[in-house]
């Protein structure tokens, strides 16, 4: 986080020194184009607040944690889709649930859809690249997902 | 004004109102969606400037011919590392990746490079997956980047590969 401002910061006095029109310009580009996906940034948030209230944190660990693996597996993939969260909230969530007893594989599944598959999104991706390369990113995602959560079932030894 | 404008502006009015009303009366579930949107749109909302700040910067100082050479059609297996390298110092999260992959397919990226940067800025941000190694172990965060990595660039060069195929354009911004 604090890394961005600092590279943003020394790009930004460099490029001033080098050059003010096009540092004037950059800085044009910036604001026109962040602006222009406010809207769709909002609605993200809107979605956001709403589903996070309908599923919150305590709501998933109970369904992760139920006693058959693949369920677990196909809820956390689920719940990893739908909900949107910062790093610094998800995994901490993963390590109480590791010591719970969940199964890797169940955290990996989880934890992959979370950052890769984004319902919440939507409104934000579909701007940038429309709706059909939208579905099928996601679509391909939540296929990945699947295919990391049964690795990590392997290797951990939790299946087969 | 077209008719989905007007239903996102309905949309996101009702959803003020609603916020106000419940506080204003105390409507429990109201108010804890008002203290989400809150804490996510700082989240979120402190990381965009930066972001946006370097996408500018990147499209008035960077030469198109540079993202050809490097990302373009030709740039062969380079490109996919070039990406991922690229999306390992990504911050934030999907809702940046999108932007940056926008603006590096305008200057010539071509689809399935731009398509890696985004599977793996979701992947293997670095900061990100320190942490979640930190909580969940080394040998689950190692099997996660190996097994999703090689998938996400081989269903990239697919994906990018089928919408060539369509004449696939991204919408001009």
């Amino acid at each position: 986080m604090y890394y961005l401002y600092i590279v943003a910061g020394l790009a930004l006095l460099v490029s001033f020194a080098v050059n003010r029109e096009k540092t004037f310009k950059a800085i044009k580009i910036a604001i026109k184009r962040l602006i222009s996906i406010l809207p769709a940034f909002l609605t993200m948030l809107i979605l956001v607040s709403i589903v996070l209230f309908l599923v919150p944190d305590k709501v998933i660990s109970n369904y992760l944690g139920v006693n058959n693996k693949l369920v677990g597996v196909l809820l956390a993939s689920f719940f990893g889709s739908i909900v949107l969260m910062p790093g610094f909230i998800a995994y901490p969530l993963c390590g109480i649930l590791l010591k719970k007893g969940v199964p890797y594989m169940v955290l990996s599944a989880f934890a992959t859809t979370l950052m890769m598959v984004g319902v919440l999104t939507y409104p934000m991706e579909k701007e940038y690249f429309g709706i059909r390369v939208t579905v099928i990113r996601n679509v391909i995602s939540l296929f990945i997902a699947l295919v990391v959560a049964i690795m990590t079932g392997i290797f951990f030894e939790e299946i087969f | 004004m077209k008719r989905n404008n007007v239903i996102k502006i309905v949309g996101i009015s009702g959803y003020i109102l609603f916020l106000i009303i419940s506080f204003m009366f105390g409507f429990n579930p109201g108010e804890e969606i008002g203290y989400n949107f809150v804490f996510f749109s700082a989240d979120m909302l402190k990381i965009l400037p930066g972001a946006f700040i370097l996408i500018g910067l990147f499209e008035v100082w960077v030469r198109k011919e540079t993202i050809e050479k490097h990302l373009g059609e030709e740039s062969g297996i380079r490109g996919y590392v070039w990406a991922i390298l690229l999306a390992g110092t990504t911050v934030g999260g999907l809702y940046v990746a999108f932007p940056v992959a926008y603006a590096l397919h305008s200057k010539g990226a071509k689809l399935s490079v731009i398509f890696t940067y985004i599977g793996a800025s979701a992947i293997c941000r670095v900061p990100m997956t320190i942490f979640e190694a930190s909580f969940l172990g080394m040998k689950f965060t190692a099997i996660r980047l190996f097994v999703s990595l090689p998938l996400v660039v081989i269903t990239s060069i697919l994906l990018g590969a089928y919408l060539r195929k369509r004449n696939y354009e991204m919408a001009r911004r």
